[in-house]
């Protein structure tokens, strides 16, 4: 593993193939015929040549570019596998239960391989971490050296290396002008002009190179951003469901801010106010101008038990509307979505053949009383109350859940004429009387609702870092893809003077400028040597 | 040179790996891990009960602590009632304590549950979800027996037997 001396007396690092001073090729690739390879100008791409510990084995690995596409390939399938079918974060019923139900023998399968949940698995985030472990290590393995092989380019190449460039001309002898035209036509075209013994290095654009390791590192930063959001704090992304009227308590702040929800107000245009919509409006039928809650945010007073009052101090009002968040201590609540929800019901107790009331009743669906005292004799006592009925299995009345999506109740009436009381079970359009006809009938009178907002409670700090990665990622990007390097050699060789060129990309442009630059001289253009084998190639 | 390389490849193939070894940690555990886990020390709380009694959880030191939280709309809730009910009886006097927790329901509702089912322990209603929130409830019913020095000791959820209720029971006794 000795590093090499060229002949040139620069001092090469083991493995290389093309001396970083001279060019000299130290390593035979193959013929001398064919053009040399100058990807990475020939250094030694370290992964290469050390093989020995199980640190080279998994670093060579992980250098690989080929193994960087297959893991962005295999990520790109994996990530398409997550839109088959819904991901658990916007599915209402629990997972268990609701791939099977609504996508059979499919939905069963992918439940139980994960899938419902596949950005967060863990093999899914192996394969991302294996992305960013390739992106470090490839880079780190081909900068280095490129670095190193560019910083001790010298101007004088060895003539194999001159020879065998793409772009490549030999002169018989050039005169004093010609070289300063040459010379003051690149320093018009903004070339750095290196000379030694009257031979020539101009160079121009080698930061372009640097471009796609700016970029890698814009990634990597990007990555790291996303690394960040695990650490606990970090990240909140929550939702919240206040009650007009009603004070939560804000979620993932530590029980330390509570919100208090005192109005839910939704507006839409007026076709008479807003005169420029006014066939827009015709046309769609309502439309939404203004979501919005009135909100008051409080903050926690010393402290407390969970399950006891808690004391509140107000912090500040705010009208939360669409894209308006309420922004405090890095916590912001944005108004998300609403729910109208049955708030009262009333009903009138009435003599089913007169049909006259003899008094109503207005309960509370979150909270009714027990026994309603309508006067004279005529009370009304809850007996069962269902907030959200339905018919269980063995056809019993049951409720789904607490909220009062469809309340239905069993009353007791309790009349002069009929003191003991008749049982009536009264739901949404449904009447049963359970025991024999009755008298008396709970007349629906009315329907009163209430508003739920939802909001999105959010905090980010990792989003800095995320768009700082970025920011480099675009600037790698056009670093890389809007200039070229290049660099043309005039030098003195066997008493001729030769000309070779050599860019990292657009080709063309290159022998263009090359054309510009030997214009007015008598220098002939050097010649691709590409295109000189292609036509070999179809030559007698 | 050789050492050199070998230490610097090292270095970073242990900063990466640590890194993604932590990520992969963190995402686990917030997937899989309980707020309350078996072990911790059970988060104090205060709620009143139906009968207007206040109870504080670390009151309770010195005894075991049966803490059920339920609610009327859950099937395996109502089924498991009795049992509680009666190993409340058998071990009320052997320094066993039961605390169940109605999640958010009105008082009629609980108050009717209560007696239907004739039931004779503690019962309080969550109205904030604040308890529900620190014991990080989700399925429902959700027992956690808690021993005489406010430890967690097992966290159990699906429907109780009678004989599971008495095993509990007999395991916080203090």
């Amino acid at each position: 593993m000795k590093d090499v001396k060229c002949e040139c007396g620069h001092v090469n690092p083991h493995g290389t193939v093309l001396c970083e001073a001279c060019g000299k090729e130290l390593i035979v690739q193959s013929t001398t015929e064919q053009l040399i390879d100058m990807r990475y100008e020939g250094s030694a791409r370290r992964s290469q040549t050390y093989n020995k510990t199980i640190i080279d084995k998994i670093w060579n690995f992980f250098s690989s570019v080929k193994v960087g596409v297959w893991l962005i390939i295999i990520t790109l399938i994996a990530s398409s596998l997550g839109t088959i079918l819904p991901q658990e974060m916007y599915i209402d019923l629990p997972p268990d239960v609701y791939y099977e139900q609504e996508y059979g023998w499919f939905g069963k399968l992918y439940y139980q391989l994960g899938f419902n949940n596949l950005y967060s698995s863990w093999w899914y985030l192996v394969l991302i971490a294996m992305i960013g472990i390739s992106l470090v290590i490839c880079s780190l393995d081909r900068v280095v050296p490129l670095y190193k092989a560019l910083k001790a380019q010298r101007v004088t190449r060895h003539e194999g290396f001159l020879k065998r460039q793409r772009v490549f001309g030999v002169n018989e002898s050039a005169s004093e002008s010609d070289f300063s035209i040459v010379k003051k036509h690149l320093q018009e075209r903004r070339y750095n002009i290196r000379e030694e013994n009257g031979d020539i290095l101009a160079e121009k654009g080698r930061f372009s190179r640097w471009g796609p390791y700016v970029n890698h590192v814009g990634l990597i930063i990007f990555l790291f951003g996303g690394m960040l959001r695990f650490i606990p704090g970090m990240y909140v992304n929550e939702d919240l469901w206040v009650r007009e009227g009603e004070t939560a308590v804000v979620p993932e702040t530590d029980g330390k801010f509570y919100l208090q929800n005192n109005k839910f107000i939704l507006e839409h245009y007026d076709k008479n106010k807003d005169k420029t919509f006014e066939k827009a409006i015709d046309k769609a039928g309502e439309v939404v101008k203004n979501y919005q809650s009135n909100v008051v945010l409080y903050k926690r007073v010393g402290e407390n038990l969970p399950g006891e009052k808690p004391t509140l101090k107000k912090v500040e009002d705010y009208k939360v509307r669409v894209n308006l968040p309420l922004t405090y201590e890095g916590y912001s609540v944005f108004q998300a979505s609403f729910r109208n929800e049955l708030n009262k019901m009333s009903f009138g107790l009435t003599n089913k053949k007169t049909n006259q009331s003899m008094g109503e009743l207005t309960v509370d669906l979150r909270d009714p009383k027990m026994k309603y005292d309508l006067g004279k004799g005529y009370s009304v006592e809850i007996l069962n109350y269902f907030p959200d009925f339905e018919f269980a299995d063995n056809g019993e009345p049951t409720t789904k859940s607490r909220v009062p999506n469809n309340p239905a109740f069993v009353f007791r009436m309790v009349t002069p004429d009929k003191p003991k009381g008749e049982t009536s079970f009264v739901a949404i359009k449904q009447t049963i009387e359970p025991f024999g006809d009755n008298q008396y009938k709970m007349s629906f009178k009315g329907i009163e609702t209430t508003n739920v907002s939802g909001f999105i409670v959010r905090k980010d700090s990792t989003l800095w870092v995320i768009i700082i990665g970025g920011i480099i990622f675009m600037i790698g990007v056009i670093q890389g893809a809007y200039w070229n390097h290049r660099r043309i050699w005039l030098q003195n060789k066997n008493g001729e003077v030769w000309i070779a060129a050599h860019t990292n990309k657009n080709w063309y442009g290159l022998k263009r400028e090359i054309e510009g630059v030997l214009a007015d001289t008598n220098l002939n253009m050097p010649i691709d040597q590409t295109q000189l084998e292609e036509s070999d190639k179809g030559g007698v | 040179m050789k050492k050199r390389r070998l230490v610097i490849r090292s270095i970073i193939l242990l900063l990466l790996g640590a890194a993604v070894v932590y990520t992969l940690y963190q995402n686990f555990t917030n997937d899989t891990k309980q707020k309350v886990a078996v072990g911790a020390q059970a988060p104090d709380f205060a709620l009143v009960d139906m009968q207007g009694k206040k109870h504080q959880l670390s009151d309770y030191r010195g005894q075991g602590v049966f803490l059920n939280f339920w609610g009327t709309w859950c099937p395996p809730c109502k089924k498991e009632m009795p049992y509680i009910n009666n190993q409340y009886h058998q071990y009320k006097d052997k320094g066993v304590q039961v605390l169940t927790v109605d999640i958010q329901e009105s008082e009629l509702a609980v108050n009717q549950f209560a007696e239907r089912l004739k039931l004779d322990f503690p019962i309080m209603i969550d109205t904030d979800k604040e308890v529900m929130n620190t014991y990080g409830i989700d399925p429902l019913p959700a027992t956690f027996l808690i021993d005489k020095n406010g430890e967690v000791v097992n966290y159990y959820t699906g429907e109780l037997t009678e004989e599971k209720v008495r095993e509990f029971m007999e395991k916080i006794k203090p």
